[in-house]
């Protein structure tokens, strides 16, 4: 069974909600990420999404832009991104980590090369931001042979239908994101993202990740009231950026934004745990 | 017999020419797509709409364009004989104010308010801060600060006009950058934002839409042959950027097998330096802005910053029509580089006293080569695209003079 799947039905049957960090390969600096990964891990993360940087990542904000950048300035590809997983994989077989990224460096790599990279690098699975279901099977269907989740994004205007449709191509879970925008945006509204919830678990029973609009404890507690997972990206970019130039300080702020995050949720329990 | 293409085809519904084209992108934006789909499919055959935009484009705009008979230039090409499309003429000086035009009519109907564009050069910012005066909507556009360096006089035109140009400081801080830029302000506004792409780029439906907004060039083009000559012509050339202007001439004539179709790219510096923008002739095929289509692409699937003379051609990708119809060999695309344009450009301003936009003064340079293969009796069309005002800080600039 895939490591995303085992993840949630070990959370559900101890009650949590997933906390899903996200970070950027390579930033701020290649020799960085893998440390920080392990890091992420320590301070509480069930999954991470590891995002591979693009040129033109055109539905993230200001924050990933940037990071993206950082990291294409020292070389940092495709390539090396498997490389850095399986670098992971050597002492951490447990969790679960996503690659978040555009459709070009895999087209530019080739499907077949890269489902084969991602499986044998020990990615669980690929969120390809760019690939909409119309689009997806040629990528889809070999990445799920492979035992590799194709996991897909939601939004607040996706209508049924797509809804039903893209929960069939999907696996592991579904990524809700919470509001009209990109990466890194102002405020969600908490008591529309429950409404749409609430909504799409009439499609499907895969697990509901948030994310978008995530940047502090109360919010992430507000939102794992109503979702499975909990995915923060930008809050956490945002001080990688910032304290770039002091690794063993980035590392430490980072744990300690994601610990509260933890904290957070933790205070939150699943409805699961009553009944189950 | 040969199974013949019937070109008036594509798309089909999705979007596809071939395995090019189609719709790559965030979910976000596929329900505003959709929105924008079937206002466009409603729209389109209508008979007040189309009567609206056919007023607009001739008491507005100016149409039609002449086709012009260039006899002094031919004559010392010594070959073909070659005709200008006139879109030099057009309000604002390019052909981009068709689109505009009949993008803006699309956002009245849907009841947009506020119009974002993307611009490289300044042109299609410049149609786009025209239109939105004139039907008094808001208008946003987003620019690469890169090129709002090289492009003042542009970026002023649209602030009398009443635009924000919106500084974009990404990436190679050009003209992708700033459609990136567009499109994630579409995403955060698609309830009131019409989002006015000015090329056959972009997700379904706009390579669809922009080519029939843009295709009134060469279906005059075509009549004009007609009425004057009683032919066709034996070729058609046309620059190619995002290859707006290039599809609106060819296709009209794509079912007509026999005229030869070229679509002439930027080799800047050569494309053997690397510096350059000739996706077609020198790219692959890849997905960016929304669409499958040749790329410009380092071995990681990066995309690369573009070089050429002319801003209006610096663009990594192309429309997806051209890319299959390179595939499938109709139309042929080669590239000239930046010191033939100039030649071009300055031949053209010469010998026919017309100062040519430094794009479409590729299409001119290569038409210095082809025609001489050609007999006196053959036709060339060529689009002139745009006028040149524009660019004489840049011509001058390259001779050392300052203006
Ligand atoms: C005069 C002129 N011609 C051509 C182009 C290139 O665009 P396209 O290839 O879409 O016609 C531009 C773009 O700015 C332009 O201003």
């Amino acid at each position: 069974m895939n490591r995303i799947t085992r993840r949630f039905q070990a959370l559900r049957r101890t009650g949590r909600k997933a906390l899903i960090p996200y970070i950027t390969a390579g930033d701020p600096r290649p020799e960085l990420t893998v440390p920080m990964l392990h890091a992420l891990v320590e301070a509480g993360a069930d999954i991470i999404e590891l995002g591979v940087p693009f040129s033109d990542p055109m539905a993230d904000g200001p924050v990933i832009q940037q990071a993206c950048e950082r990291a294409l300035a020292q070389g940092m590809s495709l390539r090396r991104v498997l490389d850095l997983v399986r670098d992971f994989r050597r002492t951490d077989g447990e969790t679960p980590l996503v690659l978040m990224g555009y459709l070009n460096p895999i087209e530019r790599m080739g499907y077949d090369a890269f489902v084969a990279g991602a499986r044998d690098a020990g990615v669980d699975g690929v969120l390809t931001v760019d690939l909409p279901p119309e689009e997806a099977a040629e990528l889809a269907g070999p990445l799920d042979a492979a035992g590799v989740a194709p996991i897909f994004l939601l939004a607040p205007t996706s209508s049924g239908e797509r809804i039903r449709r893209i929960a069939q191509l999907a696996r592991g879970y579904l990524y809700y994101v919470s509001l009209k925008g990109v990466t890194g945006s102002a405020a969600l509204n908490v008591a529309e993202v429950a409404d749409k919830l609430a909504a799409i678990r009439t499609h499907t029973d895969l697990p509901l990740g948030v994310g978008f609009g995530i940047k502090d404890p109360p919010t992430a507690a507000a939102i794992a009231e109503v979702a499975d997972a909990v995915v923060v990206g930008s809050a956490l970019v945002a001080k990688m950026g910032e304290l770039a130039d002091n690794p063993e300080r980035m590392r430490r702020e980072v744990a300690a934004l994601l610990t509260a995050m933890r904290q957070a949720l933790d205070r939150v329990r699943a409805p699961a745990a009553l009944t189950d | 017999m040969r199974n013949k293409v019937d070109y008036s085809q594509f798309p089909d519904d999705t979007g596809h020419f071939g395995r090019y084209g189609g719709r790559f992108v965030a979910e976000t934006l596929m329900e505003a797509l959709h929105e924008l789909n079937e206002a466009w499919r409603t729209y389109r055959n209508d008979p007040e709409f189309l009567v609206e935009l056919d007023t607009d484009l001739a008491r507005y705009v100016g149409r039609p364009t002449p086709l012009y008979h260039a006899e002094r230039w031919s004559r010392r090409l010594g070959g073909a004989q070659i005709y200008l499309k006139r879109e030099d003429l057009n309000h604002t000086g390019a052909h981009k104010i068709n689109n505009t035009v009949g993008q803006a009519l699309l956002a009245k109907r849907m009841g947009k308010t506020r119009l974002i564009a993307e611009t490289g050069a300044g042109q299609h910012g410049v149609a786009s801060a025209t239109v939105a005066a004139r039907l008094g909507m808001e208008c946003v556009v987003y620019m690469g600060v890169e090129d709002i360096k090289r492009q003042a006089l542009n970026v002023y035109r649209m602030r009398l006009l009443g635009a924000t140009v919106q500084p974009v400081n990404a990436g190679s801080r050009t003209l992708k950058d700033a459609l990136n830029e567009a499109l994630r302000d579409w995403v955060a506004n698609v309830d009131d934002t019409f989002y006015m792409i000015g090329t056959v780029a972009g997700p379904h439906p706009y390579p669809l839409m922009v080519r029939e907004f843009q295709a009134v060039i060469g279906r005059e083009a075509r009549e004009q042959m007609l009425t004057d000559h009683g032919c066709l012509p034996d070729a058609l050339v046309a620059c190619v950027g995002g290859g707006s202007n290039a599809i609106g001439l060819f296709h009209p004539f794509l079912n007509d097998s026999e005229v030869a179709i070229y679509g002439v790219e930027a080799a800047g510096s050569g494309i053997e330096t690397g510096r350059h923008a000739a996706t077609l002739c020198a790219g692959q095929p890849g997905v960016l802005h929304g669409n499958r289509t040749y790329l410009l692409n380092d071995a990681d699937g990066q995309i690369v910053e573009t070089h050429s003379v002319s801003a209006g051609l610096d663009y990594p990708g192309v429309g997806p029509e051209h890319a299959w119809l390179k595939d499938i060999g109709r139309a042929r695309y080669v590239a000239v580089t930046d010191e033939e344009a100039l030649r071009g450009f300055h031949d053209l301003t010469r010998t026919e006293g017309i100062i040519p936009a430094l794009e479409s003064s590729h299409a001119l340079a290569y038409v210095t080569k082809l025609a001489p293969t050609m007999r006196p009796d053959q036709r060339i069309v060529v689009n002139l695209s745009g006028r040149g005002d524009k660019d004489i800080y840049t011509v001058a600039a390259l001779e050392g003079i300052q203006l």
